[in-house]
């Protein structure tokens, strides 16, 4: 962080002025005046929260993406295919046992399987082969998404929110105050942000396993170098299985996620797929911190853009990613 | 590692040594002039609904997969967005020239709409290409998928200008010299004439220094860039090339649709295009023209032969599914490859049994 500021003074105090700005506006209470020109202030919160939790629910789907990039240099274009298997899965189990909890648990192991399935009949016969490996998995991402549509129809399916889960809570942040004098506090889902809390734990998880175990040593030391880590005796096979299949419960659980805040339906899977795409685009290819700075980047511009420019919502995600192209080609927190 | 060396392993060295630069390989090859005869008379042979739904339609699309063919092929470069491209183009098109939403459309004559479509069509792409090129091998090809996906949302979500999921309907067609040019024979000939021109100038191209340079720079940049070839010069110039075949394309697809909506640029659409030139093989302008007679054929009866062996008609997109993943798991350069390898083994049959057939 200091060596960025010392690098780059004028991008750092951009950010801190507008972390600080940020941070004003969700703290404060709004002047009438700023009310006036933009709205009020309930709107802004909500959809500063809606696109934070959104960018859990990316970070879910790309971590798994770019943590399958990096060790394997595979490009899994299934990604968004396993997002999709893993929200029908919970779907079903959460529909015939009325279990959210479990949901999450089948999703998972359902799509490692298949993960697994992947990495051992595609991926390992086509090591080091990008083209014919992007190839192969758009093909199977449309064998995927046409056998789903099969099986399960164009519905729009929606996972049921527990009930312990369900309702608003009131969040210590005043939205306005009433002319009484007395303060409005804000009132948000609260299945969104235990979701969002349980992503923040899995991040950090992940983080701590691969910087500060053993397995996260042979992970990384396989991202830089394959061959060598292979020559002292990893088994890295058994090393890329156990990664692909993580990976892939990962896409899994953001599935049953997904299901749970909007809905699964055909075309989801192309969605998400995107979405991780231009997530790990900003982030930086193979970085855990990278998809989660990329992951809240674009859900807060998605939203905040769908509340204040609706037309050109989508616009602002690509021109961030155009900007952090020109800027920095290999993503913000990549390393090369 | 990266796709320039997929690429330059997928082209076998025999096919290059078999056509001498500076000449054309279809002079002497009968079986060319066999297909360009069949294509001419085509409109005698062949009913309406076959020579527009079956044979312009591939035309058409083997024109935009040309385009991704010359990027790929010769550039070493996997860019989504050509489709894109041809629906920018025939947007554009509806949008200068004369439809039925009169509200957006400007109403120019055709011969002012279609350059300034084309300029404007080519002109995104090249700004595309130059930041596709900035990345190499699967970036790219992620990039220019956001590029497509961005556009289709951006049009689904535009009214001013794109008329949102609705999009521009009965697009006028060319009609003059007392022709319409929509009709099925002319068009047929518009069609070909278009996709043979955009045919013969990537072969050209292919030849020519720009090419030559271009195969250069994918094989080994490094090599070129110290050879004094500016890397990126070239590859921004392929992209401006592929666009403006491209959006040949989409003006065509404009005029045999007569409507155009963001379903056409859809992301899924864009990866057809992808398996169009995928599955005729990318190292030789004809894969695409092969893939697409194989994609249309196959998008038009599917469902009938499906459903006469009993099966339900609507899988046929798991059909092509199927048949995009047996040919890429099996032969890295499509069916042209799987061609060229049966004939290679045919002669070395041939070779071995004595037979002195070995042709130069």
């Amino acid at each position: 962080m200091s060596r960025f500021v010392e690098r780059h003074p004028a991008w750092a105090l951009i950010a801190i002025i507008a972390i600080a700005v940020g941070l004003w506006l969700i703290f404060a209470v709004w002047p009438p005046g700023l009310e006036e020109a933009i709205g009020r202030k309930r709107v802004f919160l909500n959809a500063v929260f809606n696109g934070i939790t959104l960018g859990g629910l990316y970070f879910l789907v790309a971590s798994g993406f770019t943590l399958i990039f990096g060790l394997m240099r595979n490009v899994n274009l299934a990604h968004g295919s396993l997002y999709l298997f893993g929200g029908y899965v919970g779907y079903a189990v959460s529909a015939s046992t009325g279990s959210w909890i479990l949901s999450f648990i089948v999703a998972f192991i359902l799509t490692a399987l298949v993960g697994v399935l992947l990495q051992l009949i595609v991926f390992r016969r086509m090591e080091g082969q990008d083209l014919r490996q992007t190839m192969v998995t758009i093909g199977l991402s449309i064998v995927f998404a046409d056998l789903m549509l099969w099986a399960c129809g164009g519905d729009f399916y929606q996972i049921q929110t527990p009930n312990w889960l369900i309702g608003p809570v009131e969040l210590p942040l005043i939205t306005a105050i009433k002319s009484s004098g007395e303060p409005v506090y804000l009132r948000y889902p609260l299945v969104r942000l235990v979701i969002f809390a349980a992503s923040v734990i899995i991040g950090v998880a992940m983080w701590l396993v691969l910087n500060r175990t053993r397995i996260g040593m042979i992970i990384r030391a396989g991202v830089d170098d394959r061959d060598i880590l292979a020559a002292t005796g990893v088994r890295i096979q058994l090393v890329f299985v156990l990664v692909f299949a993580f990976g892939a419960g990962l896409a899994g659980i953001a599935g049953v996620v997904g299901g749970t805040f909007q809905s699964l339906s055909p075309g989801e899977d192309i969605r998400f797929l995107l979405a991780s795409l231009v997530v790990v685009i900003v982030g930086g290819m193979g970085s855990i911190p990278g998809a989660a700075l990329g992951a809240l980047i674009i859900g807060l511009a998605e939203q905040l853009g769908s509340v204040y420019i609706p037309t050109y919502a989508i616009v602002v995600t690509f021109l961030i990613m155009v900007l952090v192209l020109a800027i920095r080609p290999q993503g913000l927190l990549a390393r090369r | 590692m990266s796709l320039a060396h997929d690429a330059r392993v997928a082209v076998p060295p025999a096919t290059m040594a078999q056509r001498p630069a500076g000449s054309w390989p279809e002079v002497n090859n009968p079986a060319a002039w066999i297909v360009a005869i069949i294509l001419l008379i085509m409109p005698l042979i062949a009913s309406g609904f076959f020579l527009i739904e079956i044979f312009a339609s591939t035309l058409i699309l083997g024109t935009m997969a040309l385009s991704l063919m010359f990027l790929a092929g010769y550039g070493g470069m996997v860019s989504l967005m050509q489709l894109t491209i041809a629906g920018f183009a025939a947007y554009m098109v509806a949008v200068f020239g004369v439809s039925g939403n009169a509200n957006i459309s400007l109403g120019w004559p055709w011969w002012l709409a279609v350059p300034m479509a084309l300029a404007l069509a080519t002109a995104f792409g090249t700004l595309g290409g130059a930041l596709a090129v900035r990345t190499e091998g699967i970036y790219t090809i992620m990039i220019t998928l956001a590029i497509g996906a961005a556009f289709y949302y951006f049009t689904n979500q535009n009214w001013a200008i794109f008329n949102g999921h609705t999009g521009i309907n009965t697009v006028a067609t060319p009609h003059f010299w007392g022709v319409n040019w929509r009709a099925d024979i002319p068009f047929y000939y518009v069609v070909l004439a278009v996709a043979a021109l955009c045919y013969f100038a990537v072969e050209y191209l292919s030849r020519a220094p720009f090419g030559l340079a271009l195969q250069g720079v994918r094989d080994n940049p490094r090599r070129m860039a110290a050879l004094g070839f500016n890397v990126n010069a070239h590859r921004v110039a392929a992209y401006a090339f592929a666009s403006f075949v491209a959006a040949l394309a989409g003006v065509l697809q404009v005029w045999n649709y007569r409507q155009i909506s963001p379903g056409s640029v859809s992301v899924g659409a864009c990866i057809d295009v992808l398996i169009i030139a995928v599955v005729g093989g990318i190292t030789r302008p004809i894969g695409p023209f092969i893939g697409a007679l194989i994609f249309v054929l196959l998008r038009t009866f599917a469902l009938d032969f499906l459903v006469r062996l009993g099966l339900d008609g609507n899988r046929f997109r798991l059909l092509i599914g199927l048949g995009f993943l047996a040919i890429v798991f099996w032969s890295s350069d499509g069916v042209i490859g799987l061609w060229q390898r049966w004939r290679n083994s045919q002669r070395r049959s041939a070779d071995r049994s004595g037979g002195g057939r070995r042709r130069g």
